[in-house]
């Protein structure tokens, strides 16, 4: 065996190679085009689709109509699927609901999965009717209180919010309904006894108040006021009677704003809640605004 | 459409292949690479670590249910997927430097593909025979032994298939209590559905499909073209010393013929169809039979092996050429694959590294902006924040929550009247936390003052913190 190079050869085994593929005869230009023909099962493959397809249509909703798309023989609709999965949901949740119904407040915060179970229904119910006037945040805005504060008008335990969702406050349709109103002192006081009696609240909540008026506005605060708001004006829950010597203003608290709440009286309704949430609905929702950082 | 012309046909149908049995080194080898790679396929999720009574206690899981992922030693959450990603990254640039260097070596000896096709051919040589059996076979007309040895076949095929895919769902949840599910028929859905498919791709991919998923489907061939260039040592046809061939009659002339008898035993020996005497060709999948079929055949002519042999393309044309070759060392460390080396090194470093500084445990802080701030009714400002709590250890822990700040803050949290939270183990917890700034204090009447937000277990005094800002009632 030799080891000299043999060059020829091999050119000639390429040249000979190359010519074995065979061309699709097209050319355009001097260039051919090389047929490499596919493998059949592909062909069979993309058959297999187009019936696939076919198929697909006769199954599934799929031409589009005047009214609607045509329905398919399996009677398949992401609407029904809809339906269907939150039925599955109530269904899984019915036993805890339940639970939550028949446990008592403390029962719930000692069981962490009730709990958590109270807490996200409660935020879901908090989201779809609570926010329109509290919030998204339940930061309220004016005439709406802010619940995530430690400020309460009827009370911020758990069975104070609990019965306040109930029943509503000052809302017709049920007897149980908190009430007690913030009388129009426009009719009842002088002018004069009214801004001075503004100044005097001004004065017990802390702000910059003329000192001359409020001691006046202290006779009519003791004469017209302390039935309801107290002696010291620290409000009356029972009566939904704020506090007006804290920070917190539901209808504001500079001097015009006072003003206007002594002038014009303030009566704000919040629905019974009972006539639309269920028992479960409601208790959820409760514990979910008692963790928003003012629960007492 | 007039076929009778010079219409060239579009279409092929496949040719089959009769891959005969072959002996040597590569073929050895590929035997035990096999036996390693179906083993570890099958073995590893019967493996047992223990991790605790909190945590499984298999070795390798992909627990999707609880979004865990564990390794041995190690465990990875969603959150540290990037090691996953690291490591996919990794395996490409590990298939990158072996594609420059030894050329398709991945496919030649332990692709899945490559690995389960073997495993099927060995069992159709056993069933039918070998080579020339198993085309008189296909020729054959349908007869009782004709149908008695393809339903044999199907069979075993089948059950390879299904232990193929059986295996596969062990991966993903506790393998012992699967497996019995599985037999008693309670397992999930899913689990069936998964061990169906995959029998039935195995099946058919390594029954029938073979080398067209290696060069219909799968985009490795192409890719692995670009990895590859004349100093990669791959399989090659020494046109030099083989050519001319001609087959050695007695009292022939044999001056002037090549090494080559053209016996066609690469041929034959081949899985993918092809003739390696043609070159390099995108089928190859370089899985060395030829070589070992070639070289058996130089044994008994007496000539030397090597005909047919790993070597790259330039060593050829240096030999045809009549000049030295270089040595292996050469084509090995070139700048190519020492550039893919230090890139997969640089990525495994990293991963290493970033496995031994993770924290096992972490606090998220996101500030609550809806709304920013509430008047608490004293006058102090309060800021909430929802915090999560990672506590990857095995058992439960406490963590205490502490601030440092520059001006006066108070911390509470939600539900607890301390500052103590329990993180059941390995989870997360979320808890609210309320920072309170007093009445016209520094913090209450600025728009964003910062601080840094603290959690010690109290355990093991590991702690963790998150810097974030407080917002003030600014006028």
């Amino acid at each position: 065996m030799t080891k000299e190079p043999r060059k020829a050869a091999p050119r000639k085994a390429e040249k000979k190679q190359k010519q074995k593929v065979e061309t699709t005869g097209h050319s355009w230009d001097g260039i051919e085009e090389y047929n490499n023909p596919l493998p059949r099962w592909w062909l069979w493959t993309f058959y297999a689709t187009i019936i696939w397809g076919v198929g697909y249509m006769i199954a599934y909703p799929a031409w589009p109509l005047l009214e609607r798309a045509t329905p398919g023989i399996l009677g398949f609709s992401t609407r029904s699927d809809v339906a269907e999965e939150i039925r599955r949901f109530d269904e899984m949740n019915a036993p805890l609901e339940r639970k939550l119904v028949e446990a008592s407040f403390e029962e719930v915060l000692a069981d962490e999965e009730l709990k958590s179970f109270a807490t996200h229904a409660g935020s879901a119910v908090f989201q779809t009717w609570c926010i329109q006037c509290h919030g998204s945040g339940g930061q309220g805005a004016k005439g709406y209180p802010n619940l995530l504060d430690d400020d309460w008008l009827w009370g911020g335990d758990l069975e104070s919010i609990h019965t306040t969702i109930m029943h509503g406050v000052r809302s017709e349709a049920d007897e149980e309904t908190h009430t007690g109103d913030m009388p129009a002192w426009a009719d009842v006081l002088e002018p004069e006894e009214i801004d001075s009696v503004v100044e005097y609240v001004l004065q017990i909540s802390g702000q910059e108040a003329d000192t001359g008026l409020a001691e006046a506005g202290k006779v009519v605060f003791e004469d017209n006021c302390t039935a309801c708001h107290g002696d010291d004006g620290s409000g009356d829950r029972d009566l939904g009677a704020p506090n007006l010597t804290d920070a917190i203003w539901l209808y504001g608290g500079d001097r015009e704003a006072v003003k206007e709440s002594v002038l014009k009286g303030r009566k704000g309704v919040m629905p019974n809640w009972n006539a639309r949430l269920s028992e479960a609905d409601i208790k959820a929702v409760a514990l979910y605004v008692h963790q928003l950082g003012g629960g007492e | 459409m007039s076929d009778t012309d010079n219409t060239p046909q579009l279409y092929a149908a496949r040719e089959p292949i009769f891959p005969r049995r072959v002996k040597g080194r590569f073929r050895t080898l590929k035997w035990i690479i096999m036996g390693l790679t179906l083993g570890i396929y099958y073995i590893t999720p019967w493996i047992r670590w223990d991790r605790g009574p909190n945590l499984p206690d298999q070795a390798v899981l992909v627990d999707l249910a609880n979004r865990r992922f564990y390794f041995f030693m190690i465990e990875i959450w969603p959150h540290e997927f990037y090691f996953v990603a690291g490591l996919l990254i990794m395996a490409g640039l590990g298939l990158f430097l072996f594609t420059s260097a030894l050329g398709r070596v991945w496919c030649g000896y332990t692709c899945p593909q490559t690995v389960w096709t073997d495993l099927f051919i060995l069992v159709e040589r056993w069933i039918e025979g070998d080579r020339n059996a198993r085309i008189r076979l296909l020729r054959s007309p349908w007869s009782a032994r004709k149908i008695r040895l393809r339903l044999t076949k199907w069979t075993v095929w089948l059950l390879i298939a299904l232990a193929t895919g059986g295996a596969w769902v062990f991966y993903f949840t506790d393998a012992p209590a699967l497996l019995h599910d599985l037999l008693t028929g309670e397992a999930h859905p899913v689990a069936y559905m998964t061990i169906f498919i995959l029998t039935a791709t195995t099946f058919t991919f390594g029954g029938f499909m073979r080398e067209q998923v290696c060069i219909y489907m799968c985009p490795w061939p192409r890719i692995q073209a670009a990895m590859m260039d004349e100093d990669t040592i791959t399989i090659g046809y020494r046109w030099w010393r083989g050519e001319p061939r001609g087959k050695r009659r007695k009292g022939a002339d044999v001056e002037g013929l090549g090494d080559c008898i053209d016996c066609n035993a690469c041929v034959n020996v081949c899985p993918m169809g092809i003739d390696i005497r043609d070159g390099q060709q995108l089928e190859c999948i370089t899985c060395a039979l030829c070589i070992d079929a070639c070289d058996e055949v130089m044994d008994k002519i007496g000539k030397p092996r090597g005909l047919i042999d790993y070597l790259a393309l330039s060593d050829e044309e240096a030999e045809r050429a009549g000049k030295p070759v270089k040595p292996i060392w050469k084509h090995i460390f070139r700048p190519r694959t020492l550039f893919y080396t230090a890139l997969w090194s640089a990525v495994g470093i990293a991963l290493v590294v970033a496995l031994f500084i993770r924290s096992p445990i972490d606090v998220r802080v996101s500030p609550v902006r809806n709304p920013l701030y509430v008047t608490l009714s004293d006058g102090s400002i309060r800021n909430t924040y929802d915090v999560r709590l990672r506590n990857m250890h095995g058992e439960d822990r406490e963590f205490t929550f502490s601030i440092t700040a520059d001006v006066p803050l108070e911390l509470s949290l939600e539900g607890e009247d301390d500052l103590t939270v329990l993180v059941p183990a390995d989870s997360t917890k979320k808890q609210r936390v309320y920072v309170t700034a007093p009445r016209g204090s520094p913090a209450a009447t600025a728009e964003r003052t910062g601080f840094r937000l603290w959690i010690e277990d109290a355990e093991s005094r590991e702690r963790a913190y998150k810097d974030t800002t407080f917002s003030g009632k600014a006028d």
